[in-house]
Formats: structure tokens, C-alpha cells, sequence
């Protein structure tokens, strides 16, 4: 009896053991998510008004870290500098700053090499941005180098421990940082003018215009944000990823899929999926025992159910509807 | 009474096909003008060229005096600037933004307005005219039935204080009563807030009863054109149009 207790005691102890190890996949896939869901913004958003998928959008996460760890090392003198508060107000002025040139890229790219193909074959801006993609990734490779840089941490990443739960800080930047930017554009779509009007614009861009609504005015704010947004999530990402000129391919192409997950061209859906697929990501290797040089293959897996089980995503509108 | 829109000798293909030739029309400030036709034979294309959302092989249109389209490149304006100038239209199908509330939709109707007290009044207004978008405001616009949807659209078109208000087939696919009560309202509009209302129409009947002047178009081209009560008089509207 004494040795039958003890072996239940055991189990239990290494139960607990399991759940707070899942506790802690799912705050890590959290963060992750969080990151996936900024970057998948920008795909739906530009999908719902132009029903195209925008595949240089990973790239301009990755000027976005590159501009931003520029700025970050010539106010603070990066590496050596010491965490502090200073550090921490620089690092806000340089993803301030980096937002703001990645919205002015983004108008830019729009206006070069998507705008005068939009009565063109829908075959044609897509390659276009695959184009540009590559003209963004090879021109960092060009201006930048191919090494990955490290950026540093602007604020001691001592881990907190709550439980048996471990976060760091960076975790908390991450979470506090998207939360503020999805609650911002959550109000501004549903309660500003222009917020409204591009989601009018998404609906029906005729009647939109019938409105009085400048259709290209909308799109090429519909660009800065999504680009704006995106250029935080690569410098919340470049922490842990490094910085380096193909960064943004996966992590792009993995919020791709979560937008897809989430409902393509849904701004709530682009966030739960996001989150989901970071989650999932998260929790789903080590439950699956898949190595971690192969955690990929999670998220795609995950697209390949969504698309066969529910193809309009968890929060997507079935197309028929549209008529 | 001045003209506030003349068509003219305006021609509109699509393809090889031409859905109208050489159409030239003018509509009176202050008047009811109605566009009969059969189906297909060019009257949304009409009121789609007059907005700019389709261009002009021949001919212009002029507003208030101003060209704002004209045949050939960059001719013409775009169609948010046409609305500017004063023109609202309800398009086929109503075509509100079902994922928007009520309230919403009227919004995007006074996108052009600055002055939030005037949109607020307005907002009024449109729910006096139309009590059941009062009932509904916060609801989402996809919730409503298709007279509802109407009356919605055309309040939304309102909401922007236009000048001269286009409907295409306001009564389409709508109970009779429901078709009465629109055009009552279309009436009722005309003359309290002296809007022109250019209307085109397949239930003929009502519209010329509601019209003053009338066009009747066929296969693209302006076949006749008279006062509303003698087009309803006329033998061949009256064969092809009101089943006499």
C-alpha cells in the first residue's frame, strides 16, 4: 500500500511536471504568435481591398529590423551600451522611427510596382511583389551584408519566474507591444472616418468610390499600416532571430499562413491566427516530438488541414456569400 | 428651370458590343426625370457613365454646367470627384455594405461631409424618413430585408446632401406595397429637399406617374421622350411598357 502511494505521488508529480511545461510552450508560442499575428495584418489587410497577396511583405519586416537596429546602435552605441532607461526610449524612438519609414516604403513599392498593374492580369502584380521581394532581400544583402547582426537587448532579459512558468522581459515587451498596436488598429478601422471608409473600401470599392471615397488614397494607407505594423513585429522578432536579409522570408511566409488560418482579408481573423499558429508552432513539436530544426513543418501542416477542413479560415467569409 | 444635367450624344461599348449609342438627354434642377427600358437595354450602363464608373466611347456629360466626363483619355473625372460635385447614386442592387451596421453605412454616405453636427442632423432626418433604420442603426446592414436594404441605400445616398440623386430600379425585386412606399418617399424627398431625382426604372407605370419628364430607351438608343402623363399615354409605351 505504502509503495502504491508513493508510485501515485510519482505520477503526479511528473503530470504537474508536463502541464506546466505545456503552461510554458504555450506563453513561449504566445509571444511567437503575437509576432506572427503584426506581420499577418498587412496580408490581409491588403488582400480584403485588393484581393492579392502581397509576397514582399515578409521583406519589409526585414528592413523594418534593419532600420530599426540602424537607429537603435547610432543613438545608443549599441552593444556597448548598458541597459537602461535610456536604451529603452531609444529603442522605442527606433521602432518609432522605423514604423514610419517602412510606411513610407510600403506607399512607395505600392505605387512603383502594384498600382499600374491593378486592371492587369491578376498573374501580374503577384509577380511583381515576388520581384520586389527579391529586390528588397538582395538590396539589403547588397547595402547590409549577408552575416546576421545581433540586436541587443535594450532592457536586462532577466527571466521572471511566476510558478514554475519562466518569462523573460523581452516576452513581455512583445506581448505589450502587439496588444497596443492590435487594440490601435482595431479602433481605428471601427470608429475613425478612414477607417471606416477602408473597410468600405474592402467590402465594395465601386459603391466606396460612389461615396465619395478616393479608392488609391485608401490603398496606399492600407500599405503604411500594414507595413508599419509589420516593421514592429520584425524588430520584436530580431531579439531572438538575429538581423539578416532573408529574415523575413519564413517568418513572412509562416504569417501568411496564419492569416490564411485566421480568415484571409479578416483583421480579427489575421489576429487569432496568428496567435493560433504561434501556439500550435509552439506546442505542437514537442508534443509531435519533432525536432526543432524541423518545427516548420508544423505550421504548414496546419495550413494544409485548414485549407482542406475549412478553406475560408476560422473567421473568413465563404465566397459565394459575396454576390 | 436650368439644366443641371445634360448628356451629350454620349456612346458606351463593352467589347464590340454597344450598350448605348449616341444617348443625349438633359434633366431640369428641382424635377423627377425617369429612364424606362426593358432589360439590357442600357439604363444602368447610362447611370454608370454618368458617374464616371464607365467611360465614354463618344459624347460628354455635363453638371451643373461643368464637363465631368468626357470621351477618350483621362477625359473625365473619377468617380469620388463626380460624387463631390453633387451626385449620389443608389446603384442596381442596393449594394450597402452589408459587413457595416446601419449607423455605419450612413457614415460612409457622408464621407464627403466634414461638419459632424450636419451629419448628426442628417442622420436624423433619415431616420424620420425611414424609422425602421432608426429601430436598426446598430445592427449590421446584411440583417435587413431587401425594401429595408432599399430605403437604406437611398438614405445613404441622402446622407451626403447631393444635388442630384440617380436610382437604378429603386423598385426591383420589392414587394408593390414595399415599390408605393419608395416612391412616395422618392417624391416627398423631390420636393421638400429639392432634390433632382433621375430615376431609371422597369415598372414603368410608376415611375412616369411620379415623373415630369420621361425617356424611354431602347436597345441603347432614346426612342421617345415626353412629359411623364403623355408617355403613359403614348400607344407604344403603352404596348411595349404598361401590358395595355
Amino acid at each position: 500500500m505504502l509503495s502504491g502511494s508513493l508510485l501515485f505521488k510519482q505520477f503526479r508529480e511528473k503530470e504537474v511536471g508536463t502541464i506546466t511545461l505545456y503552461l510554458q510552450y504555450i506563453v513561449n508560442g504566445l509571444t511567437l504568435g503575437a509576432i506572427y499575428s503584426l506581420i499577418a495584418l498587412g496580408y490581409t489587410m491588403v488582400y480584403g481591398i485588393l484581393k492579392f497577396i502581397n509576397f514582399a511583405h515578409g521583406d519589409i519586416l526585414m528592413v523594418g529590423a534593419f532600420i530599426g537596429l540602424i537607429i537603435y546602435n547610432a543613438l545608443t552605441g549599441g552593444e556597448a551600451a548598458d541597459p537602461g532607461a535610456w536604451t529603452i526610449l531609444a529603442f522605442f524612438i527606433s521602432m518609432l522611427a522605423s514604423m514610419g519609414f517602412c510606411a513610407i516604403l510600403g506607399m512607395a513599392i505600392e505605387r512603383i510596382a502594384y498600382k499600374p498593374l491593378r486592371n492587369a492580369n491578376r498573374l501580374a502584380p503577384l509577380l511583381s511583389a515576388i520581384g520586389v521581394s527579391f529586390i528588397l532581400s538582395n538590396g539589403a544583402a547588397w547595402i547590409f551584408g549577408t552575416q546576421s547582426r545581433r540586436f541587443p537587448y535594450p532592457f536586462e532579459n532577466e527571466p521572471i519566474h511566476i510558478g514554475a512558468i519562466t518569462i523573460t522581459p523581452h516576452q513581455i515587451v512583445i506581448i505589450v507591444v502587439s496588444v497596443v498596436m492590435m487594440v490601435l488598429l482595431t479602433s481605428f478601422v471601427s470608429k475613425t472616418r478612414m477607417g471606416k471608409a477602408m473597410r468600405a473600401a474592402s467590402l465594395d470599392q465601386s459603391t466606396s468610390m460612389l461615396m465619395g471615397i478616393n479608392v488609391n488614397r485608401v490603398i496606399s494607407l492600407t500599405f503604411a499600416i500594414g507595413s508599419a505594423l509589420a516593421a514592429v513585429g520584425g524588430i520584436l522578432a530580431a531579439f531572438d532571430f538575429r538581423v539578416y536579409p532573408s529574415m523575413g522570408t519564413m517568418t513572412g511566409l509562416k504569417a501568411f499562413v496564419a492569416a490564411v488560418i485566421g480568415g484571409i482579408g479578416n483583421i480579427q481573423g489575421a489576429m487569432i491566427g496568428g496567435i493560433l499558429l504561434g501556439i500550435l508552432e509552439a506546442v505542437g513539436a514537442p508534443l509531435l516530438h519533432i525536432p526543432n530544426g524541423m518545427r516548420d513543418t508544423v505550421a504548414f501542416a496546419v495550413l494544409i488541414l485548414v485549407l482542406l477542413v475549412k478553406p475560408e479560415g476560422i473567421l473568413g467569409k465563404n465566397e459565394r456569400e459575396k454576390v | 428651370m436650368s439644366e443641371i444635367l445634360k448628356i451629350d450624344g454620349i456612346s458606351v461599348s463593352y467589347g464590340n458590343i454597344r450598350a448605348l449609342s449616341d444617348v443625349s438627354m438633359s434633366v431640369n434642377e428641382g424635377d423627377i426625370v425617369s429612364l424606362i427600358g426593358a432589360n439590357g437595354a442600357g439604363k444602368s450602363t447610362l447611370l454608370k457613365a454618368i458617374v464616371g464608373l464607365e467611360p465614354l466611347k463618344e459624347g460628354s456629360i455635363a453638371f451643373a454646367g461643368e464637363t465631368i466626363c468626357k470621351a477618350k483619355h483621362h477625359g473625365g473625372l473619377t468617380t469620388d470627384l463626380i460624387a463631390r460635385r453633387g451626385i449620389a447614386l443608389v446603384p442596381e442592387g442596393r449594394r450597402v455594405f452589408a459587413d457595416m451596421t446601419v449607423e455605419e453605412n450612413l457614415d460612409m454616405g457622408a464621407f464627403m461631409v466634414s461638419d459632424q453636427a450636419l451629419i448628426a442632423k442628417r442622420k436624423n432626418d433619415m431616420f424620420e424618413l425611414f424609422p425602421i433604420l432608426g429601430k436598426r442603426k446598430k445592427q449590421k446592414t446584411r440583417s435587413l430585408s431587401g425594401g429595408e436594404q432599399q430605403m437604406m441605400a437611398i438614405a445613404r445616398a441622402l446622407m451626403s446632401g447631393p444635388r442630384l440623386l440617380l436610382l437604378d430600379e429603386p423598385g426591383l425585386g420589392l414587394a408593390p406595397l414595399v415599390v408605393q412606399n419608395i416612391f412616395s418617399t422618392i417624391k416627398l424627398i423631390n420636393e421638400e429637399n429639392k432634390v433632382t431625382v433621375f430615376l431609371v426604372e422597369q415598372n414603368a407605370r410608376l415611375a412616369l406617374k411620379s415623373s415630369s419628364f420621361g425617356y424611354v430607351l431602347e436597345n441603347g438608343r432614346i426612342v421617345l421622350q415626353d412629359k411623364g402623363e403623355a408617355l403613359l399615354q403614348n400607344e407604344r409605351v403603352q404596348k411595349a411598357y404598361l401590358g395595355a
